[in-house]
């Protein structure tokens, strides 16, 4: 999953090189040896996945693991969507509900709060940046068990809400709203709003929110995929496998190859579709994205 | 809004941080401890909740949910013990909140006994009856050496025996080994042929336990205050010196176990037999399927000739975790889980479990003969091996980090560097060093 991450990266960061300044044919073709063995190497992992997922149990073992030996993409398929009463499909949603809603209340509310931050003046705001900034620092896996232990005091360990909650914090989509609403949100069309009349709240949904979109998007991208892709949180917090993530199921299955081999292959297709909705959303996403990138480095 | 909000969880976490570690204190663990000593039925409805990992354990529960309504038991699952389940019902047991019954292998039993993880069954009258309905060895691994304690009912067990390419021994008339002797013997025999007898696995060390096992050693003891640890004299070293010999003289592959390498190794032909545990039956249908119907199973080759001695490998017990307050009720789930007919029938259909009790090793599932193994009744053989387990064998309380320790050092003398034994020799320096960091008594 973090390939395609960086396949992507790689690919929408070699665009401007094409149009930019013409270089010498030597460090072009060596720009270009550097780039396509890098493309080779990040897509050989999901080249396999590929292969691996088209095939039966027997010929993954026996056949070359780079080419297709027996086509059954779609048996396998319908194997993995039925075994256990499509409890994968039920993976699957689970991940969608919590990167797709969880990330987009966290762009929601880091976007309010880097707003708040880089417009407004108010005593304590360069403190409550620089605790944000510490958030940074600290990383997600670090707390995940300090999490378990608040959570089982209220009760809420094993439910949606226990990996659902702490996903829509995001101190780094914090920061990144702060400096980007500093510099893409002139401080004379909050003015203008406000003298035409306009409150607060309607201010930053009707105008700044519009300004911010492309760092919004690119928070909403970085949560999606740091949710999509958060694996201890779950591990600890849930027990019942109908509330598990894609990510941490296939996990417990592939901890159980030892003993239950047949669940190989609905480990290997079930990873292949599970990289699909993420590449589906960098590319619905990824033309915000890029305009947002660029945007934030020229200014 | 949102950093006061960090800072209010912050502080929230360190006030219950601080909550779980004085209510772990001394108070709240002699009214447990009162509580556990009775084991009578709660009165009015009850739901158990039960950790498993078992594919399938929901269908077997039903059986009985449909059939108790006043006790009615909840599954909680996850990953496979070592990979996560375990350190989740360390932390569930630091919040106060861990499941009644969890499946608990007998190798790790004695970690969550050291941790008072576990409620003691003794005080339950038909759990202590029940002794008589399980193999002998298996009770030994869950009263964890002790004469008056049980913490747990034994689910599954893994007797080992010998996994062999029938026609190639046939077709290069070579004789299947009975003895280890006879078995480097067919070991040159093979690799003169291109083939090697068996592929010596350095991440199970579960696996090499269990010929130490056979062979009649011990690596741990517990006199009821302090342990001891020997993984270096007698039958372990005996053991290492034999499985160095093999390596040194490259009559057996060094693949990294369970990987697709080794799958091919067995798919291929190129390794004759395997050592394993009776679920390894399944492992080699899958992972070795161009191979089907030339299988056989043998019993494990012996270090006297004449003896039927077995080792085991892996294997469950179901254990009732500190601080539940349905003693009775989740001792009388664990039994009816590992003992009746119907639930060892529906275990073996839903994840080839290999039942702990004496009547079910006939049950008639097993008796059938296998397609992959040339139609033998391969559960006969396992059958005779389980009855042959030396029942005394004891796990040390920290077996995640002795097999981490010394599986390091078996990597290392599979390359060439150092040997068996001294991988044995370090791994068993570090294991006393962690017990000693725990707290745990340990001579040495």
């Amino acid at each position: 999953m973090s390939v395609a991450t960086a396949e992507r990266t790689a690919a929408s960061s070699t665009r401007p090189r094409a149009t930019g300044v013409r270089e010498s044919l030597l460090s072009r073709t060596g720009a270009m040896l550097v780039m396509g063995i890098f493309t080779v190497y990040f897509l050989i992992p999901i080249w396999w996945l590929v292969v691996a997922s088209t095939k039966s149990s027997g010929e993954f073992l026996s056949s070359n693991p780079l080419w297709f030996a027996d086509m059954d993409l779609v048996g396998n398929l319908k194997a993995l969507f039925q075994y256990r009463d499509g409890l994968y499909l039920q993976w699957l949603g689970n991940s969608v509900l919590y990167a797709g809603v969880g990330s987009f209340l966290a762009t929601l509310i880091a976007g309010m709060c880097g707003y708040a931050l880089a417009k407004y003046r108010f005593p304590g705001r360069e403190l409550l940046f620089n605790v944000v900034l510490g958030g940074v620092l600290v990383p997600a896996t670090a707390l995940a068990l300090p999490l378990f232990l608040l959570f089982s005091k209220v009760h809420l360990t094993n439910t949606y809400w226990a990996v659902f909650l702490p996903s829509i914090v995001s101190p780094f989509g914090v920061y990144l709203g702060r400096v980007f609403a500093a510099a893409s949100v002139p401080d004379e069309l909050l003015e203008a709003s406000r003298i035409d009349g306009a409150g607060e709240i309607r201010t930053f949904f009707t105008v700044s929110v519009r300004l911010m979109m492309p760092a919004l998007v690119t928070v909403f991208l970085f949560q999606f995929v740091a949710i999509w892709n958060n694996f201890f949180l779950p591990l600890i917090m849930l027990r019942s496998e109908k509330l598990f993530p894609v990510t941490f199921g296939l996990y417990t299955w592939n901890s159980q190859l030892n003993q239950f081999p047949e669940l190989r292959t609905f480990v290997l297709v079930g990873a292949l579709v599970s990289i699909v909705p993420l590449v589906v959303t960098f590319l619905l996403l990824q033309r915000f994205w890029r305009t947002g990138l660029g945007t934030g480095s020229l200014k | 809004m949102f950093t006061k909000r960090a800072a209010t969880v912050a502080l929230l976490a360190t006030v219950a941080l601080a909550g779980c570690s004085s209510s772990g204190g001394s108070t709240e663990g002699s009214t447990d401890a009162a509580d556990a000593g009775a084991c009578a039925p709660s009165g009015g409805n009850v739901t158990l909740q039960f950790t498993s990992w078992i594919p399938g354990i929901e269908d077997v529960v039903k059986l009985w949910n449909d059939k108790n309504p006043d006790i009615q038991v909840k599954v909680q699952t996850g990953p496979s013990g070592n990979a996560g389940t375990y350190q989740n019902l360390f932390n569930q047991l630091k919040a106060g909140n861990a499941p009644d019954l969890g499946q608990i292998e007998y190798d790790a039993l004695p970690n969550f006994r050291v941790q008072d993880g576990l409620e003691d069954l003794a005080a339950c009258k038909d759990v202590v009856a029940a002794k008589d309905k399980f193999v002998d060895w298996t009770w030994g691994q869950v009263t964890l050496g002790t004469d008056s304690s049980v913490y747990g009912v034994p689910q599954d067990s893994g007797p080992m025996a010998l996994f062999y390419r029938s026609d190639l021994f046939k077709k290069n008339d070579i004789p299947v080994p009975t003895t280890w002797a006879e078995y480097k013997e067919a070991a040159k025999k093979i690799r003169a042929l291109g083939g090697y007898i068996t592929n010596f696995s350095q991440s199970d060390i579960n696996q090499f336990a269990g010929f130490v096992w056979q062979a009649g050693g011990q690596w741990f003891a517990n006199d009821g205050s302090d342990w001891t640890v020997d993984m270096t004299t007698g039958a372990s070293k005996e053991v290492a010196d034999y499985w160095q010999d093999l390596i040194a003289e490259d009559l057996v592959s060094t693949y990294p176990a369970w990987t697709d390498e080794w799958n091919n190794a067995y798919n291929s032909s190129k390794v004759w037999t395997w050592n394993s545990a009776v679920w390894g039956a399944n492992s080699i249908a899958s992972g070795a399927p161009d191979t089907s119907g030339k299988w056989s199973v043998a019993l494990a080759p012996q270090w006297n000739a004449g003896d039927k001695a077995a080792g085991n490998w892996g294997g469950s017990s179901i254990a009732v975790l500190k601080g539940s307050k349905h003693l009775y009720e989740s001792a009388k789930f664990a039994l009816w889980l590992n003992t009746s007919d119907e639930a060892l029938t529906a275990l073996n259909k839903a994840a080839n479990i290999y039942p702990a009790t004496k009547a079910g090793l006939d049950l008639p599932v097993l008796k059938e003969g296998v397609e992959f193994y040339g139609g033998q009744p391969i559960y006969d053989v396992f059958a005779q091996a389980s009855g042959e387990v030396n029942p005394d064998f004891v796990w040390g309380p920290t077996m995640t980090q002795t097999y981490a320790d010394v599986s390091d050092g078996f990597k290392s003398a599979a390359s060439g560097k150092g040997t068996l034994l001294e991988a044995l020799t370090s791994g068993q320096q570090s294991t006393i060093d962690t017990m000693k960091a725990q707290s745990i008594p340990v001579k040495g």
